[in-house]
């Protein structure tokens, strides 16, 4: 298959793929759990630690100001990666689920009344799940959920028929982890807002592998998480409308986000300091803005293009075994191929993928309603990085090939 | 034969391959060969949690002696599993809660299985001791 893209040169960014995993080259296809870093982002890491590492915003000293302008950068330019009106609209959170968290919390203390109304997709992760089921459980509102049809999309049509005079706000996954399902989040968003309605966006698994814009979308939250998109572990992103912030309470109380602190009373910091209490996670925020800078110097565009070419030939060549079963054949996709063997459970296919030194995930992807709805107890599932080649996936077809011999 | 003899000639067999995928293709052929258990034995209570795949446990006591019955989803927690049965089936609930289960381990399958199987394997061989427990609790009353 013909590319521009220059993958061999990609690869020699990021040093762990060049390994054995018992006594085969790794082939690292767990990406949509958590993906690789390129030198670019631990360099950037350990730049910090081995220069300027220092408590952010509090000192007048001279590693104090350098490490709270390198924090401070990165908000800027995660602004300016998804589109943001303003930099104080990105609040730095530990992750996708520390954000949903936030927001569940805070907006549900705020706006939510028994009998208030939360709607959400059949498809989601069980982060975006559980905290509105507590959200619920301290409020008294009730979930109500948009089916998916058996390719794994959603209808629109459906979120208009749930949205009534109770619902509260539309929470939904940007692309479902499971099923690499792309869901119509704009869409969806310009009907909720017609009926005055917030939108929260899962975006964990889209931000790595489309270009989001905040503006074309038009959603009032976006949730995402460093680690899925080549940064360390344990930072992430809520992205919120500078009006819905602003109408939220804090969720955590500590340093940082105060502006005074009496035993009477405290007046809160200012956006986006409010939601962010506490020491930050200053490392996890530079290597979340080396590996924004990472994905420009490489040529975002070229690298989504890439792996849309190497989505379809894993599609066209696992697709076409015979006996594997694709599920969610969704028109939109990107990112995931989850697959079934016939008569194999999937932990018997992982098991022995595995051994061939290829990192596929199986189970339920943390999205057990989604497994219940297909009926399926799990899948077997390959999700893609711009580092993975074509040959990587014939491995791939290979092992599964194995595994048919073995339980046939 | 105790369980730990049984255990030790398991591990034994074992180490006669010397290719994981041997390994795996006999655990695939015990997995198939271990009878069915009826369906209405699979009932949630006797769901084991833990394992990725599901496995079901029962037992019943018989003139003193415990005898086990599995099932699982999956081929090659059903031949792990089966592998577990031949040690403790037929032996009394005191010998069971007792014995020393790790032959497991040392038949070379640990190092091949994923994280998650072996605390599969951890809850098996906790819910063997727990029914053995059971019925010696139910024997002394
Ligand atoms: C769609 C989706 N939402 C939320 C999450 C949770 O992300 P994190 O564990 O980084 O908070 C994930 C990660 O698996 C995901 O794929």
């Amino acid at each position: 298959m013909k590319t521009t893209f220059d993958v061999e040169r990609i690869r020699s960014h990021f040093p762990i793929l060049n390994q054995k995993v018992r006594d085969h080259q790794l082939v690292y296809f767990d990406n949509g759990a958590t993906s690789q870093h390129p030198l670019a982002v631990t360099d950037a890491v350990s730049d910090y630690y081995n220069r300027y590492n220092s408590n952010v915003h509090r000192g007048v000293h001279h590693l104090s100001q350098v490490a709270t302008q390198a924090m401070e950068d990165t908000r800027r330019r995660v602004a300016r990666f998804i589109n943001a009106t303003h930099p104080h609209e990105v609040i730095f959170t530990r992750g996708t689920t520390e954000a949903i968290n936030l927001v569940a919390f805070s907006f549900g203390q705020t706006f939510l009344k028994p009998g208030d109304e939360i709607i959400l997709t059949a498809l989601e992760h069980h982060s975006n799940i559980v905290p509105w089921q507590m959200a619920c459980q301290r409020t008294g509102a009730i979930l109500k959920v948009i089916p998916v049809n058996p390719a794994g999309e959603i209808d629109p049509g459906d979120v208009l028929k749930l949205i009534g005079p109770r619902t509260r706000l539309v929470t939904l996954a940007h692309v479902s982890n499971a099923l690499g399902t792309i869901n119509p989040v704009k869409e969806i968003t310009r009907m909720a807002h017609q009926h005055n309605i917030p939108v929260l966006v899962d975006g964990a698994q889209a931000v790595p592998h489309l270009r989001v814009d905040m503006q074309e979308i038009g959603c009032d939250f976006y949730a995402f998480s460093g680690h899925k998109m080549y940064a360390p572990m344990g930072i992430g992103v809520l992205y919120g409308r500078e009006e819905w912030l602003n109408r939220l309470e804090p969720w955590q109380g500590g340093g940082e986000m105060i502006e005074t602190v009496t035993f009477e009373k405290t007046t809160y910091n200012q956006l986006p300091y409010k939601f962010e209490a506490g020491t930050p996670d200053v490392a996890g925020i530079i290597g979340m803005g080396a590996a924004i800078a990472y994905l420009a110097d490489i040529g975002f565009d070229e690298a989504i293009r890439y792996e849309e070419q190497l989505l379809h030939y894993a599609t066209q060549t696992i697709g076409s075994i015979e006996g594997v079963t694709l599920v969610g054949t969704a028109r939109e996709k990107t990112g995931v191929l989850s697959f079934l063997i016939d008569n194999v459970h999937p932990y018997d296919a992982g098991t022995i993928i595995d051994h061939f030194g290829i990192a596929v995930r199986t189970g339920h992807h943390c999205a057990q309603p989604l497994m219940d709805h297909l009926k399926i107890p799990g899948t077997i599932r390959a999700s893609f990085s711009f580092y993975n080649t074509m040959e990587e996936v014939d491995r791939l077809v290979e092992a599964i090939m194995k595994v048919k011999e073995m339980f046939g | 034969m105790t369980i730990e003899e049984i255990g030790k000639q398991i591990a034994a067999e074992f180490e006669l391959f010397d290719d994981w995928m041997d390994k795996y293709n006999y655990l695939i052929e015990l997995g198939k060969g271990l009878p069915l258990i009826d369906e209405q034995k699979k009932k949630p209570e006797n769901l084991i949690v833990g394992c990725q795949s599901k496995v079901w446990i029962s037992a019943e006591y018989i003139d003193g002696t415990v005898l086990y019955h599995a099932d699982s989803d999956a081929i090659i927690t059903k031949g792990l599993v089966s592998l577990l049965l031949r040690a403790v089936n037929g032996h009394t609930p005191d010998e069971i809660m007792h014995a020393d289960l790790s032959f497991l381990d040392n038949t070379g399958l640990k190092e091949h299985l994923s994280p998650t199987r072996s605390n599969g394997l951890v809850a098996m061989v906790k819910q063997v001791k727990f029914y053995a427990m059971a019925f010696k609790t139910r024997e002394s009353n």
